[in-house]
């Protein structure tokens, strides 16, 4: 196992997580990488733009028909994408019901029993939203995930969300061997969005490894279920996610310990870069109306 | 209705005093009881091959599965070690279950503890739990040595043992350098077995492979001696003296990995021990250096043995042998490993099995039995059985894999006895009903929830297995070896004769000779 790298993307629901990861590690593959995607979210979509379908066989769906995840096989599970990137999709219950963290757990439990990591240069985790109990902390358990990519933009919730992964990685930090390898800032053309996701980055004791731009090539390939690797070779914004990837590759060993900021630090941010006013305390739980009247 | 005072009657005989039997008859007008001839048309109708077809479809309920939970195994494996204390992260009642199951069979107290999680430890993670459990277990009951493992609450939220360890070592909860193995045991995988197996291989880790990142591991320098793994086994006690005795008559450097057998024998002489006797800790880092290792249970001991052969050791497996084939394959392994000849003695012991089994052959032979246990136990009592020149016509075993499945067909297969006997595994004791109804033997060899089905199908039922709650002091004799063999056909025989004897008591009706000699 010496010389895999694990590594594992997180951040806030809706951020472009699968896109950024999915489309860096086609750029790595291109580098010749042998990787394997485990796709740790209920809704399995992390491997989708690899693969060109949503994948239908997750472990747990298997799992769940053949009465018990010992029963199945790696074949069974393992997909095959563009440039030969191995795919699983952990899969999961459906909205509302059971426990999605207990799948995580379950589902890389097998896949490492099963030997899937055997023969790749990569191990990439994609999990869904934010760190929300044990089971999603499951990939920077020691001897998982070496180093997290935070996938963030300049909107104050994904900052947010950025710093409780933070929270969750220095759990395991002085424990572990886990580091937060960077931040990457998927743009969605916020205010001064390079300066803050920047700052950001200073305050966790890490780094802002890549600003992505805004590019619409990245839906039109979406649409057609492809990385802009794949989609459009030649395009500025497949060179892009190729930066990404070199950068990520060349950042073996330097992750680091973060430390978190409070709610207030995190908005004094906001506030030194100008995007948020100090607060009047006197319209706090003011309506409209009233603050009309006054 | 009232008790006296001076005579208090037990509830058997209150129960069966006219008042009590009146009250039983009378409470049924309240019951909306149905009709006795509907109840037993309903209880004849299971009792069918219909329904027996109906319940072998039955997909989503388990009704009396003959198996335990990992953690269980967990605690058997970990209470084998010198001064060793399993501690289980989560809730306690899982804890005071595993510790009532072990004295209730074993007649002993088997210490355990708990880090006693509860609602907002489910909330917030067990943590705190561990920091302040493992403080506490190690200054209260001064182990050396505490084994973690899990119970389902703590793996549902993910508690991670690892990092929750290493935290509670650097907030003080008991010394850098104290021995605390873990291993995941998530009581909805698997079996007790798998937790054994579990946590045999954590603790073997642990010690061979740098005590979790605290100190180098530990480089193999190979020697003759050898290891042996007993696997989760009811008779340990009496098993494992036995194995001793018979390595000793055979000069043979070995450890015992998870030796249980002075923990639950401990002698009344005025002096309690929390802890006694034990694979002591630096046997078990030595034991990397063996050339062997044997296990007696090969189902309880999958990822163990495949991990010491990583190490570079040669592995033999067995299957709960019994018998004078599976006696005769274990020693002589045990000679080719160890170069050492089998002696005299051990030779004339299996003389003297093979004579015994002649005397008695005529009462076992062509009888039927229907066992159900562990795979490793249901395997080596059918091996045994066809050996006797019996029919193990069920073999059923609840924590069964299609593996084991398929090791008992080949048993089966390769006698003459075996023609027509079947091979049930992950199948539950109702299943074991139905076969009894449908495909009625002439005995049952079970654990003590045997008893009901005994009850209900009219079957002999030979209590073997664990856990046995209803009968005492069996652990303590062995199954194994030549010896262990003997006491396994007494077992049998004994209720051979007892339900022959029950069938001829009235004199001139079912008795016409006054037998005395069987």
């Amino acid at each position: 196992m010496t010389g895999l790298r694990q590594i594992a993307f997180y951040g806030k629901g809706g951020i472009g997580k699968s896109t950024t990861s999915q489309n860096t590690l086609a750029a790595l593959a291109e580098m010749g990488q042998k990787i394997l995607i485990v796709g740790c979210d209920p809704k399995a979509d992390s491997t989708r733009l690899i693969l060109h379908a949503k994948a239908q066989d997750t472990i747990l769906s298997l799992a769940a028909a053949a009465g018990s995840v010992e029963d199945l096989e790696l074949e069974d599970v393992m997909k095959m994408g563009y440039r030969d990137i191995r795919c699983v999709e952990s899969g999961g219950p459906e909205p509302g019901v059971g426990c999605a963290g207990r799948g995580v757990i379950t589902s890389i439990n097998f896949l490492e029993e099963e030997g899937a990591y055997e023969g790749a240069d990569y191990v990439s985790y994609d999990v869904l939203g934010d760190v929300v109990c044990g089971g999603f902390a499951m990939p920077i358990r020691e001897n998982k995930a070496q180093e997290i990519y935070i996938v963030m933009s300049g909107e104050m919730m994904a900052m947010y969300a950025a710093n409780n992964i933070s929270k969750g990685i220095l759990k395991y930090a002085n424990s572990g061997g886990v580091r937060l390898g960077g931040l990457v800032c998927n743009e969605r053309q916020t205010d001064k969005e390079y300066e803050l996701a920047e700052s950001l980055a200073k305050k966790l004791n890490s780094k802002l490894i890549h600003f992505v731009p805004r590019d619409n090539v990245v839906q039109h390939a979406e649409l057609r279920r492809m990385t802009v690797l794949e989609y459009a070779p030649d395009s500025k914004q497949a060179d892009e996610y190729r930066t990404l990837a070199r950068k990520i590759h060349e950042n073996v060993g330097n992750g680091t310990i973060p430390t978190p900021i409070t709610m207030d630090e995190l908005e004094d941010l906001l506030m030194e870069h100008g995007i948020m006013k100090a607060v009047d305390e006197s319209i706090v739980g003011k309506t409209a109306a009233e603050c009309a009247v006054a | 209705m009232s008790q006296n005072a001076e005579k208090v009657l037990d509830h058997f005989s209150l129960f069966r005093s006219k008042e009590y039997v009146d009250m039983f008859e009378n409470k049924k007008t309240f019951e909306n009881a149905v009709p006795v001839a509907e109840l037993q048309s309903a209880a004849d109708w299971t009792k069918t091959r219909e329904y027996r077809d109906l319940n072998f479809a039955r997909e989503a309920l388990v009704v009396n599965p003959a198996k335990a939970c990992q953690p269980l195994g967990a605690v058997f494996a970990a209470v084998g070690f010198e001064g060793t204390l399993p501690f289980v992260h989560g809730s306690q009642g899982c804890v005071a279950y595993y510790r009532s199951h072990f004295s209730r069979h074993f007649k002993e107290p088997t210490s355990c503890v708990s880090s006693s999680m509860t609602e907002d430890a489910a909330v917030f993670g067990g943590l705190n739990n561990m920091i302040d459990g493992l403080a506490n277990t190690y200054n209260l009951y001064k182990p050396k040595m505490i084994a973690v493992s899990t119970t389902c609450m703590a793996e549902v939220i993910g508690d991670d043992l690892n990092a929750f360890i290493k935290t509670a070592k650097d907030k003080g909860s008991v010394p850098p350098e104290f021995d605390v193995p873990f291993t995941h045991t998530p009581a909805f995988v698997g079996s007790h077995v798998t937790g054994y197996d579990n946590t045999m291989r954590s603790i073997l880790e642990h010690f061979w492979d740098g005590k979790a990142g605290t100190e180098p591991p530990l480089v193999r320098e190979p020697r003759d001696s050898i290891n042996f793994i007993g696997g989760f086994d009811g008779y340990a006690v009496g098993n494992m003296r036995e194995v001793k005795r018979l390595f000793g008559l055979m000069g043979i450097d070995y450890t015992m990995l998870g030796d249980n057998s002075d923990v639950w024998d401990t002698p009344t002489d005025g002096q309690f021990r929390m802890y006694d006797g034990g694979t002591p800790l630096a046997a078990a880092a030595a034991a990397l250096h063996a050339r062997a290792t044997i296990s007696m249970q090969e189902f309880c001991t999958q990822k163990t043995l495949a991990y010491v052969a990583k190490k570079g050791h040669e592995v033999a497996a067995f299957n709960h042998p019994i018998g004078v084939a599976a006696t005769d394959r274990f020693l002589m392994e045990v000679a080719r490993l160890t170069g050492r000849a089998i002696p005299e003695e051990i030779t004339r012991e299996r003389g003297r099995l093979v004579d015994a089994i002649a005397d008695s052959s005529a009462h076992i032979h062509g009888k039927k039995f229907a066992l159900y246990g562990d795979p490793d136990l249901t395997l080596g009592l059918a091996g045994f059985l066809l050996e006797l020149g019996a029919e193990p016509v069920h073999i059923l075993a609840s924590n069964g894999t299609p593996e084991w499945e398929a090791r008992v067909q080949t048993l089966l297969d390769s006698s003459p006895f075996g023609k027509d006997c079947h091979v049930y595994p992950g199948r539950d004791l109702w299943h074991m009903r139905s076969l009894l109804f449908t495909e009625p033997v002439d005995f049952l060899i079970g654990n003590t929830y045997g008893k009901f089905l005994e009850r209900d199908t009219d079957t002999p039922l030979i209590r073997i297995g664990f856990p046995i709650f209803d009968r005492h002091h069996h652990h303590r004799y062995p199954l194994w070896g030549y010896q262990g063999a003997m006491n396994t056909l007494v077992k049998i025989l004994d209720k051979v004769f007892d339900v022959t004897d029950a069938d001829t008591m009235i004199p001139g009706k079912t008795d016409y000779s006054f037998d005395i000699i069987r």
